[in-house]
């Protein structure tokens, strides 16, 4: 079953005014089913964030169709895109965006608070037990290293058990041995049922994935296993 | 989210920015506690005067010369009361006792001493009438009346200052150059407007007739039998006194009388206009605090746009951005009226015991103080709140 299905999606940047216009997703056409791990590559420009900001229902699309597990995200008012982002949606953002006032216990809380959860506490400490920060739990952000407080984002992500975990260049901001570890980290997620998309530079990171989607212009340039996209790409 | 937990939100944002939140509310520290002392000696002094005039009693009427009030404008005044329409007044149903009154002022000497009084011409029922007790000798007497003797009684003060050896009785002292026997001084009434302590009284006839050479009295004080009989007797004594003076039907009176509930009226109108007065006075300066507080909110809203973000992120919806921002602007606001309360109760507290004048923290200024304050928050702050909640998600994340 598609968890996530987009038919001639579209997002056109200042439409209004034509001579700045950007059509950064252009009819768009892509289909992803429950369990998959897939890497979004390709040129810087080419789209990704605005095509991971849609699929997050952070924004919405300009013209065509999003179906999420099946709802008419169009249909969605901005309550419940709330609702969606908050039990559906797992966001992991290249820089991290923690609250920096807030401990990294309190940042994972925060979907759970926004949806009356009754037992925040518990979770987010499991949460955090996933991730292997348990004993970092009252700690501020700026008192962890960037691979903690990526996983503390992660944590932050998973709490609400959400069916799809998205990654915008989740390993960007960091060195490659503790980007791996943050990859090994979603990949142990996916295993375990989440739908996970990451959009990467790092042709390593999106090698690990099960299938990869190369975007060029805003379309799908090409769709496959690592091997037949990447190595299509070598060939070039 | 909860409301608790919104509450929770708002209350660490604020206190991660302690001297921020301080100083923001300081506009409606200043503009609550202003209104609030204010009211609390304002209603104090209007309770103060409402004693003293409580203290006249609420059974007298008081007659004076001139045409009846209209409105509060006053007519040229028109002297017209006799001592013997006071005399002739004791027939009046339910009337107990009637004390005329003429007034004067002169210089009191005696020896070296030289004070300024109110000379007061008065027939023994003044004494009654007034609730004046006498310390030392005796009142003015029926007998000094009609013999029209030179015979004082002296206010406490005007004793203190003339006699500071005390022994007064059979001594004199001189009023207008002549000399009057001291046959009695009063009680201290202590404190309070014009009060008996600096007056000095003689025997009505002996004020009108050597002293000041008149022919008219300046008041007639009507004690009524009980209180609830004042407004039949008002009746009453006027149509008595028209009678006497020979006033057709549709003649405007030559005097007026006045109760001491008028008086009260009177007195709840003036601070009344003063309490307007003072509610313009809090509208301005909590317009001004709930300004600061628009201010800053807008500023504390672009500062933490990306916080914004990261809870719609997360699943915030605008409802919850927006209750999040005006709890905040609404507890500064009535977190600030709060400590304006206490600065402006206790200040007027103070104020009332270094000055000796009166201290009343009326109910009504509590409650006003808190609507007031929490309105301002809710309208100041509900702007500032909008904005925050009307980002997008996409923009407000991507905001440096
Ligand atoms: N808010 C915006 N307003 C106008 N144009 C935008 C906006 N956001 C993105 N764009 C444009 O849309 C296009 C796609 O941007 P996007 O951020 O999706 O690229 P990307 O593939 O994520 O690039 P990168 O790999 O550098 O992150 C770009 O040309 C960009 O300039
Ligand atoms: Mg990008």
């Amino acid at each position: 079953m598609n968890v996530i299905e987009l038919v001639n999606l579209e997002k056109v940047y200042h439409e209004d005014m034509p001579e700045i216009a950007v059509h950064a997703v252009n009819k768009l056409n892509l289909a992803i089913s429950h369990g998959e791990a897939v890497g979004i590559v390709g040129p810087s420009g080419c789209g990704k964030s605005t095509l991971m900001q849609l699929i997050g229902c952070l924004d919405r699309p300009t013209r065509g169709s999003y179906l999420l597990e099946n709802h008419d995200v169009a249909r969605f008012g901005d309550n419940e895109l709330a609702r969606v982002r908050n039990k559906s949606i797992g966001f992991v953002f290249q820089t991290f965006n923690l609250l920096a006032r807030y401990t990294a216990l309190e940042n994972v809380m925060l979907p759970l608070k926004y949806s009356n959860d009754p037992d925040p506490k518990g979770k987010s400490l499991a949460a955090l037990e996933k991730v292997g920060l348990a004993n970092r739990a009252h700690h501020l952000p700026n008192e962890l290293s960037g691979g903690q407080k990526q996983r503390v984002a992660i944590a932050r992500a998973l709490v609400n058990t959400p069916a799809i975990l998205l990654a915008d260049e989740p390993t960007g901001a960091l060195d490659s041995r503790t980007g791996a570890e943050i990859l090994d980290l979603l990949l142990e997620l996916n295993s375990h049922g989440s739908t996970l998309i990451i959009v990467t530079h790092d042709l390593g990171v999106a090698r690990r994935m099960k299938r990869v989607v190369k975007l060029r212009d805003g379309r799908v340039e090409a769709d496959g296993t690592p091997e037949a996209v990447l190595g299509a790409v070598e060939a070039h | 989210m909860s409301i608790l937990e919104t509450i929770r939100t708002a209350l660490r944002a604020l206190m991660s920015n302690k001297m921020r939140s301080v100083l923001t509310m300081l506009g409606v520290v200043i503009g609550v506690s202003a209104v609030v002392a204010m009211l609390a000696l304002g209603e104090g002094t209007k309770a103060d005067i409402e004693t003293n005039i409580r203290s006249l009693g609420a059974d007298v009427l008081t007659v004076r010369n001139g045409p009846a009030q209209r409105g509060a404008v006053r007519a040229q005044s028109v002297d017209s009361l006799k001592l013997e329409d006071a005399e002739a007044l004791t027939a009046v149903d339910n009337v107990i006792a009637v004390a005329p009154a003429s007034n004067g002022s002169a210089q009191i000497k005696r020896l070296a001493g030289n004070i300024g009084a109110q000379v007061i011409g008065v027939t023994p029922a003044y004494f009654q009438v007034q609730k004046l007790n006498i310390e030392q000798g005796n009142a003015i007497t029926d007998a000094q009346v009609r013999g029209r003797l030179h015979s004082c009684v002296l206010g406490a003060n005007i004793y203190n200052t003339l006699f500071p050896l005390g022994d007064a009785i059979g001594d004199h002292v001189k009023i207008k150059g002549l000399s009057f026997q001291v046959v009695g001084v009063l009680e201290s009434k202590g404190s309070g407007f014009s009060s008996a302590d600096d007056n000095v009284l003689v025997p009505i006839t002996t004020h009108m007739s050597t002293l000041f050479g008149r022919q008219f009295v300046s008041s007639i004080t009507v004690q009524v039998a009980s209180e609830d009989l004042i407004d039949a007797a008002k009746t009453d004594v006027e149509a008595f006194l028209r009678m006497r003076h020979r006033l057709k039907p549709g003649d405007d009176s030559d005097f007026n009388i006045s109760s001491t509930k008028d008086v009260l009226e009177a007195v709840g109108q003036i601070t009344g206009v003063m309490t307007a007065f003072l509610a313009a006075l809090a509208a301005i300066s909590l317009v001004v605090g709930g300004i600061g507080i628009m201010n800053i909110m807008l500023v504390s809203v672009r500062e933490r746009t990306r916080e914004i973000g990261v809870r719609m992120a997360v699943g915030a919806r605008r409802r919850d951005i927006l209750l999040q921002f005006l709890i905040e602007a609404v507890t500064v606001s009535v977190l600030g009226g709060l400590i304006g309360l206490a600065i402006g109760a206790g200040g007027a507290y103070g104020m009332s015991k270094a000055v000796g004048t009166g201290f009343s923290l009326p109910v009504y200024a509590i409650v006003l103080s808190m609507v007031v304050s929490l309105a301002t928050g809710v309208c100041f702050g509900v702007w500032p709140a909008r904005s925050a909640s009307k980002l997008d998600p996409v923009e407000a994340l991507r905001y440096e």
